[in-house]
């Protein structure tokens, strides 16, 4: 049962909660209509402790979808939050209005404590640095929705390794299921961290390799996550002049992958993937921008537990 | 060595890391004891080199929960008319409050008032603990 419940942690809800979510969204995606009454009186607070637009929107955009209202904040110096309101404070009141909550906070943990002190549902929509649940459900409906299937694949993680945290969550979920190998693409300082090789790759004897240049595998690759590297995350100028075009996807690599890989980016680009791939047929990260939206709708009906036939 | 006579009835925590053991003995609140209580540093030890113990007269009643955390290592005797009548074994509890600060500047532990610091057990074997809110690791043998 997922009426109730809040999503904090990518790894909150087992497979088959999961594939409760996806089976939904894919629903709405075969007939959007059917569900533009879904949450007709239901509320939805958004509580953005610091901008994000894109991801507000998303929420916002799936809750109106859903035929639902929107009430919040998109930043805390306009709200009661300026005058040094709790956190437990402020989602108690909110209990109050609403019938689900989503929070986004520059602090860690911040989703987790309001959810202790909700009595509605809390969406963590990115608490610092550590969690970001619903780009990972985003990306595995991706996944779904393009390859069919979420085992037997090669999957290609390419950029900041060390620090991405929504690297870290998809190969966490990604590990879940069979027979998946990854192909971990970055500069020697920016691999993943001990703990995903140890406790999440090794422990469940997953195939992996290491490699610092995505031209040498993108031919392997059944998809393609890129990922931003600052450049201050460098080790040294040298390896920066030495690698910075390797992390640069440009037609010339696409060019070597396979007819059927899929590109992924969790968005906002900078200057990783060179705008002529958007042209290309693998370019998927405005799709998938796309099923970040509808698997936000299936989430909040799920959360509501809201009649899925209307 | 300093000789602190063997006591008849009471509580003997032994194996204490060398350096701990103030720690311990101010957490119990024994600082602050009216009863017969003795802080030994830097005692000789086969296992550790150097250890610390303390030793309570007459009391029995204590909440050893934490003292687990702090070093799995240490023993705790009871002992009755001279002989020690109970070895007692220490548990990691499975979850501490307000007793491990989190230290992560990042960490929501960090701005709100009056929170509860909850950290979890993890991993008994190494004795690993992490914050509730923002999982930051803690392992006991950090003190
Ligand atoms: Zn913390």
């Amino acid at each position: 049962m997922l009426k109730g419940r809040h999503l904090i942690d990518p790894m909150d809800f087992t497979t088959s909660e999961l594939d409760e979510i996806f089976s939904l969204a894919e629903k709405i995606i075969e007939d959007e209509g059917r569900f533009k009454d879904a949450c007709r009186g239901k509320l939805l607070a958004t509580l953005f402790y610091e901008p994000s637009t894109r991801t507000r929107f998303s929420f916002e955009a799936a809750m109106l979808r859903l035929g639902g209202s929107v009430i919040g904040f998109s930043e805390p110096n306009s709200s009661s939050v300026a005058k040094g309101e709790s956190i437990r404070d402020t989602i108690r009141t909110i209990s109050c209005y609403a019938d689900i909550a989503v929070m986004r906070h520059p602090k860690e943990g911040a989703p987790k404590l309001a959810s202790m002190y909700s009595s509605i549902p809390v969406i963590n929509a990115g608490d610092g640095g550590h969690q970001h649940p619903t780009q990972t459900l985003t990306d595995l409906l991706t996944i779904k929705c393009l390859k069919g299937q979420f085992s037997n694949l090669t999957i290609g993680l390419c950029g900041d390794l060390k620090f991405g945290r929504t690297v870290h969550s998809l190969i966490k979920a990604t590990s879940r299921y069979e027979n998946n190998r990854f192909v971990l693409i970055s500069p020697k300082e920016l691999r993943v961290p001990d703990y995903i090789r140890k406790e999440v790759l090794d422990k469940n004897n997953i195939q992996y390799v290491e490699v610092e240049r995505l031209e040498d595998v993108i031919g392997e690759l059944d998809i393609l996550y890129m990922t931003r590297i600052q450049r201050e995350r460098f080790f040294n100028e040298e390896e920066y002049l030495r690698l910075k075009d390797s992390y640069i996807l440009d037609m010339d690599k696409v060019n070597r992958a396979k007819e059927d890989m899929i590109i992924m980016h969790p968005l906002p680009r900078v200057n990783e993937i060179d705008y002529e791939v958007d042209e290309d047929k693998r370019a998927c990260y405005f799709k998938q921008a796309k099923y970040g939206m509808y698997v936000r709708m299936a989430l909040i009906m799920k959360l509501l537990g809201v009649e899925e036939n209307a | 060595m300093l000789n602190i006579d063997s006591i008849k009835n009471g509580i003997v925590i032994d194996h204490i890391k060398a350096g701990l053991g103030i720690h311990i003995f101010k957490y119990l609140g024994l600082d602050r004891a009216d009863y017969n209580v003795a802080l030994i540093k830097n005692a000789e030890s086969n296992k550790l080199g150097r250890k610390d113990i303390i030793k309570i007269e007459n009391i029995i009643e204590l909440n050893y929960d934490v003292l687990g955390l702090i070093d799995s290592n240490i023993t705790i005797n009871i002992i009755e008319d001279e002989v020690i009548t109970k070895k007692i074994k220490l548990n990691l509890p499975e979850e501490v409050v307000n007793i491990i600060k989190c230290k992560n500047p990042r960490c929501v532990t960090s701005i709100e008032p009056n929170i509860k610091h909850i950290f979890y057990l993890v991993d008994k074997q190494k004795g690993e603990y992490r914050c509730l809110y923002c999982d930051e690791a803690y392992s006991n043998m950090e003190v």
